[in-house]
């Protein structure tokens, strides 16, 4: 066989490294970090071995999601700079090997959490895999601006599928950790969609920055972080958290709005000038690590 | 690197890679099945 078909990367079998980035790693380290955070903050402490495979099955599982979301956006992705070096888009992978390993991924996960744990935490960790796949990428993300609001729902669900884990039953604080996660998200997806808006223009992808403009979308960030912070303080005055965890996140979501602020006062329309934006992004993602990990803190050291 | 080579050095790297995965969870298994029968060691 010549040489010259190594021009055609697809004709070869995928390397193993690239169904690793199929799944995502740098989004699941942050599903999985919240997802142990649920597990460890719950009132019953399960057999190591059981807490280790409840958080791997909750990392198969967005890696599931990772997947059958490249799978299905390969041509949306090819489009985009951020995106286009992909396995798929750079054709180092045939669609159908990406299809079968999300597929067998999303199963076995729901499988071997249903064995190790419970089924009802099998059933939630389902219930977010097919919530990202069928609900936000297949309808939601092509076809509306409130897409990440609505979709957030997805990567809301971890510490609640970390927490049933553990207890068999749902509580008043998980439901806190998703809402947190839930209004969370909407502020972080608009900030990076503000500085790479024209990468979502140019693959046709209705985000707020592109359908409803950028002070809009300023507005919406500031809005969001509003209730967003009020959640995340929340455990506190109800109870549920002790002081450690209240004044910590009193502190790290009164950052997050001076940030979101600064974002409302900017008047930059290119992404060079956008620098409230792009520390916004990075806070956020610090801010809900060291949130999590307070309220962990908070629980074992109480 | 040839095609052929390429192709496989490239299966070889994956059969690897899945005995290792499948080996840890043969692994994984026993545990959960000790832990789940709730034998003390």
């Amino acid at each position: 066989m010549p040489t010259l078909e190594l021009s055609n990367p697809a004709a070869l079998p995928a390397d193993w490294r690239d169904f690793l980035a199929l799944t995502k790693p740098r989004v699941m380290s942050l599903v999985v970090f919240s997802g142990l955070c649920g597990l460890l903050v719950a009132p019953v402490q399960l057999p190591l071995v059981l807490g280790f495979t409840a958080i791997l099955c909750v990392a198969l599982g967005a890696g599931a999601c990772g997947a059958l979301n490249q799978w299905y956006e390969v041509e949306v992705d090819a489009k985009m700079r951020r995106t286009a070096k992909r396995p798929l888009p750079a054709g180092r992978m045939d669609p159908q090997s990406a299809l079968h390993f999300g597929v067998g991924l999303a199963f076995f996960s729901v499988l071997l959490m249903g064995l190790a744990t419970n089924w009802f935490a099998a059933l939630l960790l389902a219930a977010s895999i097919l919530f990202y796949v069928l609900i936000y990428t297949v309808w939601l993300k092509p076809r509306t601006a409130q897409n990440i609001v609505i979709g957030g729902a997805a990567g809301a669900f971890p510490p609640l599928i970390g927490w049933v884990a553990a207890t068999g039953h749902v509580g008043p604080l998980p439901l806190l950790l998703f809402a947190i996660i839930f209004l969370w998200t909407p502020p972080h997806f608009w900030a990076l969609s503000l500085f790479v808006r024209s990468d979502y223009a140019a693959a046709g992808i209705p985000m707020l920055p592109v359908i409803a403009g950028v002070e809009s979308t300023r507005r919406q960030i500031f809005l969001y972080s509003l209730p967003m912070a009020l959640a995340a303080v929340a455990p506190w005055p109800l109870g549920l958290a002790g002081t450690v965890y209240g004044i910590s996140a009193a502190v790290l979501s009164a950052v997050f709005v001076v940030l979101a602020m600064r974002v409302l006062a900017n008047r930059a329309t290119e992404p060079a000038g956008m620098d409230a934006e792009k520390h916004l992004f990075a806070y956020s993602v610090f801010y809900l690590f060291a949130l999590f990990a307070v309220l962990v803190a908070d629980r074992w050291l109480a | 690197m040839k095609l052929e080579e390429e192709i496989v050095r490239r299966q070889r790297e994956r059969a690897r890679v899945t005995a290792l995965l499948l080996g840890a969870f043969v692994i994984l298994l026993f545990f959960i099945t000790i832990a789940k029968t709730g034998i003390n060691w």
